[in-house]
């Protein structure tokens, strides 16, 4: 009887521990199996390879730092990573891929505006929620969305009056015949004639093209007091080269160039001479805070051939969504968004302070401008600190009351109400 | 004065485009015109001899051996592709297609993965000069001389000499050449060979004037396909004529309404000459003549 008894008990005591055993053991591989999950989109191949690839590597670099330190609320951060060609048809198979299948509670795509306009109607359509971690036209007012990349009231408001004042008032733009050169292209007109000056001419060129002398030739003919580059993709990067040798000689400016592409490295000094570029990112900027990034970039991907601006904007990215998830204290898009409208999303990024803006979901930069010397060095004549977002916001976009899920223009601005 | 600086300045957007037409189209027009082939490869020929001539550059050798090291590198790659995968495919020309595109997807996505996205240029020799208005680059006249120099030299090769005959005979009767004793297999090598150095040497050609990247090749390819389209099967007849004309449409229209027409005008006369004659101006002129 005593011996039953005992053995029922040790039996009971066994099967409590086994049970108590699992349903630990089952709660702590529910946490590790119940990462939060961050879709990565972007070209690792095809024409915008070189200036995207380091997005994929500081995406990479902030997860391992934020796992090491023990996740987003304990939860570990895992990457679902799709290679999407620098092909706009594979950012919307991709798309509807990590949001359908995977089912990934944020997604970071795109580099070409093309390819965020192919991808933004599948998020919407789904209800997801995606960064936009690349400087661009603006104008995007969408509550899917959240653009830390840097937009024309940013670098060109600043940069278009500097050249102005620095070099004349004719101006020339060179721009990539899509939409982002075409917006673009119109800030600067929209800029120039602000200012009290005038457009010596405009041309656009299809993404792809490499052979420059008849534009050459065009901006020559129209005598301009500097030309505004525009040029997006590897091969249109050959104007630099073809400009040089044909002696062309003028100043230039772009929000896109160096900052992104690294002509300054990768073409034979003196070609770039005189670009000025506002971005708010380059390796060069000499802070502490770049410095330290720089250095871990480095101490991960030692061959990486250059820390842009892109690659800050989505390392500092990842950290955002890091505070606003556990703030929000939810993965949802609506309760992150509650968080964002409170306006004190902001942290210190590589570049400075940024903060992200509750009406248009974009976010402050401090911006440098950046020239390139002649033997290709970079300096930075001026700093602007802490350059808000603004234009969405005046121009009538406010996320916190609406959501139109579109994207505007100076030409085609938000509806009054 | 003037008038002569306009000239010059029309002359020399012909040059340049006509250069570059020609330079893309003639290594794609020889495989294509001798062997049947279409070799949709050839803009990663042309990135190999770009990529070896920027490498032996930076190693220190100067330019236009650089150039010639990328042109050999070029034609021995083409021979190796023509022993391990296009001898086995003459009788399924669709099939040479599918093979040739999956090698450039191959060589594009390897030549990324292995040398990275992006290589350092090396710089356009010789300066500028200066012509009323407008000052110019040196170097485009070089690749105009070039692509003269090419043509010229082809042609010499085909008809001059002792390879351009047996060529030429096994590219018309290949089993009446063969039991002449011409060892057809060699000739159709060296003339695939032939093909990939003429493309190797138009990136070795362009390399100072480019972005180096794995997709550079691409950037060649509309402009080959549309002369050589145009031109028919064969290189001199079909290809200088076709560069000349094509030179004509681009120049004018990207100079009267920019690039984009530049592009369009290309395609709208592919499509025009496709349609008014079939096998190309070649085709045209040798039907003419019999």
């Amino acid at each position: 009887m005593t011996k039953s008894v005992l053995r029922g008990l040790r039996a009971a005591a066994l099967t409590g521990t086994l049970v108590l055993g699992s349903s630990l053991g089952s709660h702590l591989a529910l946490a590790a199996e119940n990462p939060i999950k961050l879709g990565v989109l972007e070209d690792q191949s095809g024409d915008f390879a070189a200036a995207t690839i380091g997005k994929v590597h500081a995406i990479q670099l902030a997860a391992e730092e934020i796992n090491k330190a023990g996740g987003i609320m304990g939860r570990p951060l895992e990457l679902v990573t799709y290679d999407t060609q620098s092909d706009n048809t594979r950012y919307q198979e991709f798309m509807r891929r990590v949001l359908q299948r995977d089912k990934v509670d944020v997604v970071f795509a795109g580099f070409s505006s093309a390819s965020r306009e192919a991808y933004r109607p599948i998020v919407d359509q789904f209800n997801g929620f995606a960064f936009y971690n690349n400087q661009y036209e603006g104008g995007v007012c969408d509550g899917h969305m959240i653009v830390t990349g840097a937009v024309p009231e940013q670098q060109f408001s600043t940069l278009i009056p500097y050249m102005m004042e620095k070099y004349g008032k004719n101006v020339y733009t060179l721009a990539a015949d899509y939409n982002f050169g075409q917006i673009s292209a119109e800030w600067v007109r929209k800029i120039v004639k602000e200012n009290g000056g005038k457009m010596a001419g405009e041309e656009f060129i299809p993404l792809g093209v490499s052979q420059f002398s008849q534009s050459i030739q065009n901006i020559q003919k129209a005598k301009p007091d500097f030309v505004v580059t525009l040029l997006v993709g590897t091969a249109q990067a050959s104007y630099y080269e073809q400009a040089a040798s044909a002696n062309v000689n003028l100043p230039m400016a772009s929000s896109v160039n160096v900052g992104q592409g690294y002509e300054h490295k990768r073409f034979k000094p003196p070609s770039l001479k005189d670009m000025f570029v506002t971005t708010n990112y380059i390796e060069e900027i000499d802070s502490p805070k770049s410095k330290e990034f720089y250095a871990k970039f480095k101490a991960k991907f030692p061959s990486e051939p250059y820390v842009n601006q892109e690659a800050e904007n989505s390392y500092l990215a990842v950290y955002l969504y890091k505070q606003m998830v556990e703030r929000a204290k939810s993965t949802k898009r609506e309760e992150i968004r509650k968080v964002i409208a409170l306006g004190d999303v902001c942290m210190d990024a590589p570049e400075g302070k940024v903060c992200i803006d509750p009406k248009s979901q974009h976010m402050s930069h401090t911006i440098y401008l950046a020239k390139v010397g002649a033997d290709h060095s970079i300096s930075f004549p001026k700093v602007w600190e802490d350059i808000k977002p603004y234009w969405l916001g005046e121009a009538g976009c406010d996320l916190t009351k609406k959501d139109p899920m579109a994207q505007y223009t100076p030409s085609n601005p938000p509806p009054k109400p | 004065m003037d008038i002569a600086a306009h000239v010059f300045s029309a002359l020399y957007q012909f040059g340049d485009a006509f250069a570059f037409l020609v330079l893309s189209a003639c290594g794609l027009a020889v495989i294509f015109g001798m062997m049947g082939v279409i070799n949709l490869a050839h803009g990663e020929f042309i990135m190999c001899g770009a990529y070896v001539t920027a490498a032996t550059v930076h190693a220190g050798l100067p330019l236009p051996l650089g150039i010639l090291a990328g042109t050999l590198v070029s034609a021995l790659v083409g021979v190796v592709v023509e022993l391990a995968v296009i001898r086995h495919l003459y009788d399924r020309p669709l099939d040479t297609i599918v093979a040739t595109w999956g090698l450039s997807l191959i060589a594009t996505q390897g030549t990324l993965i292995m040398v990275g996205s992006t290589m350092a240029g090396v710089g356009t020799p010789f300066g500028s000069f200066q012509v009323g208005d407008y000052s110019y680059s040196i170097y485009r006249i070089v690749l105009f001389c070039a692509a003269l120099g090419v043509l010229a030299a082809l042609y010499a090769l085909f008809n001059w000499t002792r390879f351009g005959v047996l060529a030429r005979a096994t590219i018309q009767v290949p089993h009446m050449a063969a039991a002449l004793g011409v060892d057809t297999r060699l000739i159709y090598s060296l003339t695939f060979a032939c093909g990939a150095g003429l493309a190797g040497l138009a990136g070795g050609l362009y390399a100072p004037t480019m972005t180096l990247v794995p997709t550079m090749g691409a950037t060649f390819i509309m402009e080959a396909f549309v002369t050589v389209v145009i031109g028919g099967a064969d290189v001199f007849l079909g290809t200088a004529p076709a560069g000349g004309v094509l030179a004509v449409v681009k120049s004018v229209m990207t100079s009267w309404q920019g690039q984009l027409f530049g592009q369009i005008g290309l395609l709208v006369a592919v499509i025009i000459v496709v349609r008014v004659l079939p096998k190309g101006i070649s085709g045209f002129v040798l039907r003419e003549r019999t």
